[in-house]
């Protein structure tokens, strides 16, 4: 048996290597031809930066320590608002995917409505969602509960509406309550599916977060994305060290007119 | 064996027409009056589509009827029973469990706990050594076994199979056959027993009720006096077999022609 399995084992893992390999090459090849065409000069440097120039300043970055306005403190609030919206928007999803699969007529009563909230591109409710909810925290969980939400939602929803009935009459039959059949047999058969969703979901949490810091926040990810694309210090014709700041930082918004008063 | 008890089931009346959304309402069986009595094996023979899965669902009580009434066990059935086994035409394991922790389910819905008793039935099955196993670890055969410990363990009055082993091949059939016989020998269970296959069905019971085609009515019913224990392999070779077997099949065998000239139609 062993002499027959080997041959059939060892192919595939030289395989994975190769593929490894070949997966390296390609990065490698594509960082390190940029980093060239930039130092030769095809590429334009006021608007292309190169990678050696932008891995210093990102370590300078980390370098400056843990205070208010540091990348760490950038990256855990972004983190924060992330985890808030994907929490709540997947408990949502759920919750409400599941008593729509359960209840036909509460499906079909809100299909309309959620299909119209659907069809609307939802990055575009960040600046509402700004106004709404102010211009820390609030704001970005609500967009990234909103991203989540109608994903899980939906996935949640054909789940457990497509779940094999011959599993539900056998479980019922068997004694199952209502409980156990939601915990039993719905929830585990739709599972997989859901699971699928939260893969998706957790990184446009991610994404709402980041976007809605960048339309308007004083801290974050997104902030700190929109501050250096308004000051593209990885370029190198500009001041090459980082300005002391003296001003206390401004909020930012796009919401307010960026040339002077509206 | 002997009847005069009172009836596990009866059906009263019965009919069931189906009103799927947006089609027309189709009536599936209709003026159906039926008694089993208890302890007794009784097998339903019919063509495709003539309402014999419908039969069950009522019986159960996972679907109401349309008209007439049905009890079980001396009481009306008004919702899902949890009184009866239940073996389906599919396979009904969760797949996510294992055998052991199917077989058992409905000790744990009923908030026991009989580790013994989930044993035995296993064990009483053949599927000792596959105990934590997952169903799709298992061949055919085995899923049935573990279908039937699971449907036996708590122990019901009467057990219903929808076509159970229509989707083995013949020899594991005949094995399951044999095994189901051993099984209820002794238990007094009653068994409603579905199949479009008539030698199974004379070859499994005291007696069996032949239905036409959709809108499935009774169109006759055979006692079968053939002695037991039975070999159901063995038992197809005996006259008597072949005497019930030939009344019956003239009964099937035009409502099978007329089921299949529908469907020709209908295409
Ligand atoms: N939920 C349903 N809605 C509408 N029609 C149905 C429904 N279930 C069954 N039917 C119809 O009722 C008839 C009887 O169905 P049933 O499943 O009881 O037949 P059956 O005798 O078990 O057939 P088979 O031997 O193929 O399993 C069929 O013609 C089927 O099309
Ligand atoms: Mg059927």
């Amino acid at each position: 048996m062993t002499v027959t399995e080997t041959p059939a084992v060892l192919p595939l893992t030289r395989r994975t290597w190769f593929v490894r390999l070949l997966q390296a090459l390609v990065i490698v090849s594509f960082v390190g031809g940029w980093e060239l065409l930039g130092r030769a000069g095809v590429l334009d440097p006021f608007f292309y930066s190169r990678p050696s120039l932008f891995v210093l300043r990102i370590a300078e970055w980390f370098s400056e320590g843990i205070a208010e306005r540091s990348i760490w403190n950038d990256m855990r609030v972004t983190l924060m608002e992330t985890i808030l919206g994907f929490t709540i928007g997947t408990l949502l999803g759920v919750g409400i995917g599941y008593a729509f699969a359960r209840n036909r007529l509460l499906g079909q009563a809100f299909d309309p409505l959620f299909s119209m909230f659907n069809a609307i591109p939802r990055l575009v409710l960040a600046p509402v969602f700004i106004l709404a909810f102010g211009i820390d925290l609030a704001s970005k969980v609500a967009l990234g509960v909103t991203l989540v939400f109608f994903i899980v939602f939906f996935a949640t929803f054909t789940a457990v509406r497509d779940v094999d009935q011959t599993l539900v009459d056998n479980v019922r039959i068997l004694g199952a309550r209502r409980r156990d059949v939601t915990f039993q047999v719905l929830l585990p058969a739709a599972f997989s599916a859901i699971l699928a969703s939260l893969r998706t979901s957790a990184g446009f949490a991610f994404a709402g977060a980041v976007v809605a810091e960048y339309i308007g926040s004083n801290v974050g990810l997104g902030r700190r994305i929109a501050r250096a694309a308004a000051a593209p210090r990885a370029s190198p014709r500009r001041r090459p060290r980082a300005a002391p700041r003296s001003r206390p930082p401004r909020p930012r918004s796009r919401l307010r007119s960026p040339r002077g008063r509206p | 064996m002997a009847g005069g008890e009172v009836a596990a089931v009866t059906l009263r009346g019965v009919s069931k027409t189906y009103r799927p959304p947006q089609k027309r309402p189709y009536l599936a069986i209709t003026d159906i009056d039926l008694d089993i009595p208890t302890g007794r094996f009784v097998s339903v023979v019919g063509p495709s589509g003539c309402g014999k899965s419908t039969l069950l669902s009522l019986v159960s009580g996972l679907l109401p009827p349309t008209t007439g009434e049905v009890t079980l066990n001396g009481t009306p059935v008004r919702e899902v029973r949890t009184d009866l086994g239940f073996i389906f035409q599919r396979d009904a394991l969760l797949p996510w469990r294992t055998v052991r922790e199917n077989v058992a389910l409905p000790l744990r819905f009923r908030g026991r706990s009989d580790r013994a008793r989930v044993e035995e039935w296993i064990t009483r099955v053949g599927l000792a050594p596959f105990a934590d196993n997952y169903p799709h670890e298992l061949s055919g055969g085995m899923r049935k076994r573990a279908q039937l410990a699971q449907s036996l363990v708590a122990d019901p009055a009467v057990l219903l199979m929808d076509e159970p082993f229509s989707a083995l091949d013949v020899q594991t059939r005949n094995l399951m056959e044999n095994e189901l016989l051993t099984l209820w020998g002794a238990s007094g269970k009653t068994v409603l027993f579905i199949t479009h296959d008539l030698e199974e069905a004379i070859a499994l019971s005291d007696e069996i009720v032949v239905m036409t085609a959709g809108p499935g009515r009774i169109k006759a019913r055979y006692t079968v006096d053939l002695p037991r224990p039975r070999n159901v392999t063995e038992i197809r070779f005996s006259p008597a077999f072949a005497t019930i077997y030939e009344h019956a099949w003239n009964d099937l065998r035009d409502e099978v022609e007329r089921s299949y000239q529908r469907s020709l139609q209908r295409s």
